[in-house]
């Protein structure tokens, strides 16, 4: 069984993003870059689940500028087998991801693509459910448990007001939640032999596809700040605040 | 054009979410029509049927929208929205819509605008990025635009309306995934999503039992819903349909209480939108002390119950 993970290059989940005076984007200049967390939940899951004699083969890809072979390289050093770096400059919008993955994944046959749910940068929170439709296969959103089992995966996902488990045949694309699993730390010689795994990279056009945005960015502004407000003594003078100055309750 | 809103339901009402879509898609110029996709969903219809600003439902009664499964209810809208020949088509940005509505703007080949919160005409569109610490305003060039609307952005609309409902046919059944299980966490407390207040709880209370023997008397007395940090989640106090954050729930209520929750920016991310936000914490560094409205540093365990008490 192959399982194809994509994974994504974003600021680091510590960094307090900046916006930028001209109101054209956030400050990316000098800032940490990691790979999405979501995204490191996804390898884990897929690299847990080839140590467990389920899968085969672990490709991870990612989308993007040149420096995303890094974050391959770190898929490579969680354990996954190869890598493919869709090699363009262009703004990647989840529409256009999901085309190139779809492209990928017509070359590659995977049984299983799991994928982060979001990305921390854009919340967008799409590419999965979009890969799906593109090619036609059920989906698990926000899976907390998967089980492959005769052929079939078993996903277990958090919805609103609880939990629900759905079973789907392969292929089928799964997005990770944050308690799936908890992704390890890449030790040095893995990150070592990382090096030498197989990279891969092709360009959007080879792959046939139109990455134009459909969105156009107006502007990005800082939201409304909201300041610090009175720190009270005790309970009394809290609820009396309540009661009378902000009338709550 | 026309504009179509999908509702959330479970057969026989509404979910409160589809009340705050309803309200983000009459911001828009076109006639406003709701389509209620389930089985034996007359119920949920004639709350539909109901809405302010609603002039016709579509429902699409079929065995096979019992689960609300996103291929099924996705291939559906696509069938409808080409039909309809609709401009825009809402969903809330529950799991629900997240679900649902990427799987539809794929299908028709058009961009999904995320989380929208602000409408600034009919194509452009003001979202969060970034956990909230950005906000993008994005116009898309698609002919249909799809959107998910994150509901806190928009007051609820209530009754008032008396529109048509008219049946429509289903669509084919994918079969392509099947409900197993469903468990939903049982509660009288109201819906975190849509409570005007809410108890939060994070790290420092310590263990599950804690959480439960120091919350539940306070948002009783409040008839409030309770929340939870990741932190609290990922320590097993309560379960994951508790969390309050940028991945979790985004909520705005009335009066949020943020009691042990030191405030990570994941966590303010999902509630830094409340009218008035209290912290109590032990720590007086807490970064939820610079958001807060009322910050009382103290031991929890002695400040609640007099909380509790004085209230």
């Amino acid at each position: 069984m192959k399982i194809l993970v994509p994974v994504k290059r974003v600021v680091d989940y510590n960094v307090k993003v900046r916006v930028k005076a001209d109101q054209s984007g956030v400050e990316l200049a000098n800032v940490k870059m990691a790979m999405n967390p979501f995204d490191e939940i996804a390898i884990e899951e897929a690299v847990r689940m080839k140590e467990a004699g389920v899968a085969s083969e672990v490709v991870a890809v990612s989308c993007g500028v040149a420096q995303c072979q890094e974050t391959l390289r770190t898929a490579m050093a969680i354990g996954a087998d190869r890598g493919i770096l869709v090699s363009t400059d262009a703004e990647l919008q989840p529409l256009a991801v999901a085309k190139l993955l779809k492209a990928l994944c017509d070359k590659e046959s995977p049984d299983l693509i799991i994928l982060g749910k979001q990305a921390i940068d854009d919340d967008a929170n799409q590419t999965g459910q979009m890969l799906a439709a593109l090619m036609n296969l059920p989906q698990a959103t926000f899976a907390s448990k998967v089980t492959v089992a005769e052929g079939k995966v078993s996903v277990m996902r958090e919805i609103d007001g609880g939990l629900e488990t759905i079973s789907m045949h392969m292929p089928a694309v799964i997005t990770t939640d944050l308690r799936l699993n908890e992704p390890r730390y890449a030790t040095l010689p893995n990150i070592m032999k990382a090096k030498k795994k197989p990279l891969e990279t092709v360009t959007p056009d080879a792959l046939g596809v139109d990455v134009a945005a459909r969105l156009t960015t107006v502007k990005v502004l800082e939201p409304a700040g909201r300041s610090a407000g009175v720190m009270v003594a005790d309970v009394a003078q809290l609820v009396d605040k309540l009661k009378n100055e902000a009338k709550v309750i | 054009m026309p504009i179509l809103v999908i509702a959330e339901h479970d057969k026989a009402g509404l979910k409160a979410a589809t009340r705050n879509t309803v309200a983000a898609a009459r911001a828009l110029d076109g006639e406003l029509h709701v389509l209620v996709a389930g089985a034996d969903c007359a119920g949920a219809c004639a709350a539909t049927a109901a809405l302010e600003g609603v002039s016709k439902v579509l429902c699409a009664d079929a065995a096979h929208y019992t689960d609300q499964g996103a291929e099924n209810i996705a291939a559906l809208i696509v069938s409808v929205a080409g039909a309809g020949g609709y401009s825009h088509l809402l969903a809330p940005a529950t799991t629900f819509g997240k679900n649902v509505m990427p799987r539809v703007a794929a299908l028709l080949d058009v961009a999904q605008v995320s989380e929208i919160v602000a409408i600034d005409s009919a194509d452009t569109f003001v979202r969060p990025i970034y956990a909230g610490n950005a906000l993008a305003t994005v116009k898309s060039s698609d002919a249909v635009k799809v959107i998910t609307v994150r509901t806190t952005a928009f007051d609820p609309v209530g009754d008032g309306g008396a529109a048509s409902i008219e049946p429509i046919t289903a669509g084919p059944d994918l079969a392509l995934s099947t409900l197993v299980s469903r468990e939903l966490t049982q509660s009288e407390r109201p819906e975190l999503g849509a409570a005007s207040v809410i108890v939060s709880g994070g790290r420092g209370l310590g263990s599950g039992e804690n959480y439960h023997a120091i919350l539940e008397p306070l948002a009783d007395k409040l008839g409030a819903a309770l929340g939870a940090s990741r932190a609290a989640v990922d320590a097993g106090f309560v379960p994951n349909d508790y969390q309050v954050g940028q991945t979790g729930k985004i909520v705005a209520p009335q009066l949020y209480l943020a009691i042990g929750i030191s405030g990570a920016i994941q966590h303010l991310a999902g509630m830094k939108d409340s009218k008035v936000i209290v912290a109590i914490n032990k720590d007086p560094e807490a970064p939820i002390f610079q958001i807060a409205d009322y910050g009382l540093v103290a031991d929890l365990f002695d400040a609640i119950p007099a909380l509790n008490a004085a209230l």
